[in-house]
């Protein structure tokens, strides 16, 4: 199937986990980032059981604490 | 008011804009933005702020300039290294625009003082470099009814969003909590390039100008992310509204202002 990742357009096993796509897009710091489908966001605790579907779009959000 | 000759010379090519006009100039010199911190992002913010001919400019931030600071705050400068940064910030910002009235503020934000340090201004700009102080300016923000603009860099990246009350999603929908200490790198042990500041801050003072002028469509409800690298800006579309916001959701269970504990390699606000 596919899935649009940060805007991109990836062919993807079908029903991959929210999971396994972090694995996958070698996601930093796995545990602090904020996820996005179809611009809702999914809880952590359901990342593990959540599967995608075709034309799913996926956005990745990271921790930035820089700023002086 | 009436604008004097030097004013319409100053501000000629704001007034001939028609999303602005003497009309927008006068709201800009009757506005008033505090920065919180005056660093990457503030420096560049606070320059063009004051340039702008916002009337009122708070700055805030407890530390003293470094030289490391050089490679990036643009506001300071090597002869400013030892001095208070607001100090050395409203001394740039007064050269620039004898309009502006800067009000200095060399104090640690925290949750004794950010409520009476934002309560008189218009709008905040994020301009700090660790989690317990972005944190904390949401919340205070949220509770205060303050519109802001939040923003990060890191390496060759940055990302900002802005808040209006009741106008969509808070940095807390985004981000729940903090994360732990060195759990995500920070800018002193990952590096940043200089000009992202100037990329990132300059895009804050744009969204405080055109919320004070009331035009365009603000990054309300989006996260805005740009990487240096790729030369990519993506404009990332956020939940409109998130019910369960332990701050600004349906039933917040965060009612009080949160000192969470400093990163210790972070530098303090």
């Amino acid at each position: 199937m596919f899935i649009t990742v940060a805007g991109e357009k990836k062919e993807v096993k079908d029903g991959l986990t929210v999971t396994e796509l972090i694995a996958q897009e070698d996601v930093e710091t796995p545990q602090y980032v904020t996820v996005s489908v179809n611009d809702d966001f999914i809880d952590q605790k359901d990342f593990e059981n959540y599967a995608l579907k075709e034309g799913d779009s996926v956005e990745f959000l990271y921790f930035m604490g820089g700023g002086r | 008011m009436a604008f004097t000759n030097d004013q319409l010379e100053r501000y000629s090519r704001h007034i001939i804009l028609k999303e602005v006009g003497a009309k927008g100039q006068k709201k800009l010199l009757n506005s008033s933005v505090l920065i919180i911190g005056a660093g990457g992002l503030g420096s560049p913010a606070a320059l063009y702020l004051a340039a702008a001919g916002v009337g009122t400019i708070g700055i805030a931030d407890a530390d003293e300039v470094d030289l490391s600071n050089l490679q990036r705050q643009i506001i300071h400068a090597t002869k400013d290294v030892g001095k208070p940064k607001v100090l050395s910030a409203k001394e740039s910002m007064e050269a620039i625009n004898p309009d502006v009235t800067v009000k200095t503020y060399q104090t640690f934000v925290d949750s004794e003082t950010i409520m009476d340090l934002i309560k008189d201004y218009d709008f905040i700009i994020d301009g700090t470099d660790n989690f317990p102080a972005k944190f904390l300016i949401n919340d205070a923000c949220v509770m205060a009814k303050k519109p802001f603009s939040h923003a990060g860099i890191l390496r060759f990246q940055g990302q900002l969003m802005t808040y209006v009350p009741g106008e969509g999603p808070c940095y807390r929908c985004v981000f729940k909590d903090p994360p732990p200490k060195d759990a995500v790198p920070t800018c002193k042990q990952a590096g940043v390039i200089g000009a992202m500041g100037g990329v990132i801050g300059s895009l804050q003072a744009m969204e405080a100008i055109k919320y004070i002028l009331g035009v365009g469509d603000l990054l309300t409800g989006y996260l805005l992310t740009y990487d240096a690298l790729t030369m990519e800006f993506r404009k990332i579309k956020l939940p409109q509204h998130v019910k369960n916001c332990p701050v600004c959701g349906e039933h917040p269970t965060i009612t009080e202002l949160i000192d969470y504990e400093q990163a210790e390699c972070d530098g303090v606000l």
